[in-house]
């Protein structure tokens, strides 16, 4: 049995551009299996935040444990979809093929299968980059899914998706959730994060001000930042 | 105009002499080509996407490198290959091998250079989903050279471009012999030292042309690459 | 690993079958067509194949020091006699002679056609600053002309750049400039008569016991250079002061004109391995 990924603990991390602390002594503990949702407003270090667990970036200080393991160890077990995908200059089954486990990539039926899983079946041999946006998105996350991670991270996947889109790539990831994938998303969109969070995390200003369940936070949330956010006004 | 149809002629007429030197060009420039780009571009690669110290003075010197001129190369060469010199023992000054070497010198570094340049824009672009899937080393360099094949072409071409246009080196290191070291560039300097300008010009429209034939050959297949988002 | 496959491969197949000799010799001679002629009849009459290197004479000597190739062969007789007297050379014969003329524009401004010898012509072209186009190369063309400047006891280093344009080149390159800005030249006349760009150029003076152009044969010494193919260098030298050789030389015309004239004889430099008969 794999080793899980929880608890993620993030200890007293530190990310300082420029003279300004992005992310400003983050101290957070996500123990449930369900989906957390990281929220606030642009600007309080959600994205940042992700890449840190993910090791896209080094904080300046402080310490991140996945379970037993460390950032670096635990990056196998990781998979992350980005806001805007990035694929390669080939068909969307070469795309699959080249990031599929070594033992998966002569297997083409699993490959086919993982197309289906995202309704891409069809396109399987057309350019992936003439795909529309909502194609390459689902396209990235089944190539996310295929190693199989124990931590699916989303930083603003269906942000710039058409409502279809943003519906089947919700669908596919509460399916991953139930499966025992522990998922991590970012999102700025409420109605989404009521749609799909388990717990919350809110962000502001570089730190976590809110840390709970996800439906107590939207009826009552404690922190002004937090009522302001929800209540659709601008947090400055 | 009389260097144009005495160009005509030549072609039109298959002369023997023309397509010696026209094979023997395209071989030596190819060649050169293929060992220089073999070389050229996963080093080009592995700096795009490696970082260690002395990273960007290595860099700055590649591309100091492109400018190198081709007499001095053709000099270093000839002097090494010099059956006084230090490799004279593998008999290679005077042959095509020593024009080879020579152009592949001069080449790899514009190579190298230009692909590096070609590389860091898709690193950009790839870095985070590259370390996302866990593709590092070798595999990012495949994978790298891959997806900017058709990017790359325009490199080689510069490459090609180059090897094939100069003769500075070549007449050096290969002796411009009848029948053996004598290339088209050469060729053409033969000639305006005899006063044979059209015949020089004539030559000159027609390794023109042959420039002109591959560039549009590597246009086209960028084109129909650009319609599938390939390039 | 792949990199030396190819050039082994490559140098293999450069090396034929015939015989090869490799031949340091000088553009005017190459430029005349001189070679392009003999070679064939060589090959045909002992089997050997002569690849000809044609650069200045400064440069094939020093590529001959160098034994970069197996023979030289070159007009400019002091530095040949040196040559061998060094030990680099096997030995020196005299091969053929042609001579230098002095070729200017139609116009002659200096009025060189009427001198009375080349030491008048010279002093003509300083006192009327025409414009001469020198060599500049250390080439045999280049020593001769530096040597008839010194006879006539004419200075022309004070209009370097100005009239007296040192080229630093071939004489076919020398020969376009030359053209191009209707200047004097002095140039063999083998290669003048072969030149193709002679514009508005004639011969304006010539016929000169000081104008005397003798070309020498030296096989490259197998002592201080091994690796240099002897045998074939001993029979390319030996043919071409052969009676066959030299009449061979003699037959060839440009233009109607011989262009160069076979004057071997049993004089000439001994080497230091006493090859004369």
């Amino acid at each position: 049995m794999p080793d899980s990924l929880l608890p993620i603990r993030i200890n007293n991390l530190q990310l300082t551009k420029g003279n300004r602390a992005v992310l400003d002594t983050v101290n957070l503990t996500i123990e449930d299996p369900g989906i957390t949702v990281i929220m606030g407003p642009n600007g309080a270090g959600k994205t940042l935040l992700l890449r840190c667990l993910h090791g896209l970036i080094e904080p300046d200080r402080g310490q991140i444990t996945l379970g037993k393991l460390s950032v670096a160890d635990s990056g196998h077990r990781q998979a992350m979809v980005f806001q805007h995908p990035v694929l390669l200059r080939r068909t969307a089954l070469q795309n699959l093929a080249f990031a599929a486990p070594r033992h998966a990539r002569s297997r083409p039926k699993q490959l086919i299968e993982a197309l289906e899983a995202v309704h891409l079946a069809d396109r399987a041999h057309q350019p992936a980059r003439m795909l529309s946006g909502g194609e390459q998105q689902r396209l990235a996350l089944a190539r996310a899914l295929l190693s199989k991670p124990a931590l699916l991270l989303l930083d603003e996947a269906t942000a710039s998706l058409d409502p279809a889109s943003v519906l089947l790539i919700e669908s596919l990831v509460k399916a991953q959730s139930i499966e025992g994938t522990k998922i991590v998303l970012v999102s700025h969109d409420q109605s989404q994060a009521r749609r799909l969070a388990d717990d919350v995390v809110f962000m502001s200003h570089g730190q976590v001000a809110e840390h709970g369940p996800a439906s107590p936070f939207f009826k009552t949330p404690v922190t002004p930042s937090a009522k302001a956010f929800l209540a659709g006004e601008i947090v400055l | 105009m009389n260097a144009l149809a005495e160009a005509f002629r030549l072609i039109t007429t298959l002369d023997p002499d023309l397509f010696e030197i026209l094979w023997l060009s395209i071989q030596v420039s190819l060649i050169a080509l293929v060992v220089a780009a073999v070389i050229a571009l996963p080093l080009g690669t592995w700096l795009a996407i490696t970082r260690f110290p002395g990273r960007k003075l290595s860099i700055l010197v590649l591309n100091a490198l492109m400018g190198m001129p081709p007499v001095v190369v053709g000099l270093i060469v000839y002097l090494m290959l010099s059956r006084s010199g230090p490799l004279g023992w593998m008999q290679l000054l005077y042959t095509p091998t020593a024009m080879i070497v020579a152009q592949m010198i001069l080449i790899t570094p514009i190579i190298a250079a230009l692909s590096n340049q070609v590389i860091e824009n898709l690193h950009q672009e790839y870095r985070d989903t590259f370390h996302s899937l866990g593709i590092t080393g070798r595999r990012a360099i495949v994978a790298y050279l891959v997806d900017a094949r058709y990017a790359l072409t325009t490199c080689i071409l510069a490459g090609f471009g180059r090897a094939i246009a100069e003769v500075g080196a070549v007449i050096i290191v290969g002796g411009n012999i009848d029948h053996l070291t004598r290339v088209m560039t050469t060729a053409i300097a033969l000639e305006t030292s005899r006063g044979n300008l059209t015949l020089a010009l004539a030559l000159g429209a027609v390794l023109l042309a042959l420039s002109l034939l591959v560039n549009a050959l590597v246009i086209a297949v960028r084109e129909q690459a650009g319609k599938r988002q390939y390039a | 690993m792949k990199h030396l496959i190819i050039v082994m491969a490559l140098a293999l197949s450069t090396h034929a079958v015939a015989e090869t000799v490799m031949v340091q010799s000088t553009t005017s001679t190459h430029n005349s067509g001189l070679y392009t002629y003999l070679l064939p009849l060589l090959k045909k009459e002992t089997g050997i194949q002569a690849h000809i290197v044609a650069v200045g004479t400064g440069q094939a000597i020093k590529n001959a020091m160098r034994c970069d190739g197996d023979a030289l062969l070159v007009h400019a007789r002091p530095d040949e006699e040196t040559f061998v007297a060094e030990g680099y050379g096997e030995y020196r014969r005299d091969l053929m002679y042609n001579d230098f003329v002095i070729v200017g524009p139609e116009a002659d401004p200096a009025n060189v056609a009427g001198a009375p010898d080349i030491s008048d012509v010279l002093r003509r072209i300083k006192q009327a600053r025409a414009k001469f186009a020198s060599r500049g190369d250390d080439s045999g063309t280049h020593k001769k002309e530096r040597a008839l400047w010194q006879a006539a006891a004419v200075d022309p280093d004070v209009g370097s750049g100005q009239w007296y344009l040192e080229t630093g080149s071939g004489m076919g390159a020398t020969l376009n400039i030359g053209a191009g800005l209707g200047a004097y030249v002095l140039t063999d006349r083998a290669t003048w008569v072969a030149f193709a760009n002679k514009q508005d150029s004639i011969i304006l003076f010539e016929d000169e016991p000081a104008l005397f152009n003798q070309y020498g044969i030296i096989p490259i010494s197998s002592e201080k250079c091994p690796t240099t193919n002897h045998d074939a260098a001993e029979q390319f030298a030996q043919w071409l002061l052969s009676e066959t050789g030299q009449a061979a030389i003699g037959a060839f015309r440009v233009n109607g004109q011989q262009l160069f004239f076979p004057n071997a004889s049993q004089a000439g430099q001994a080497g230091l391995n006493q090859h004369d008969d």
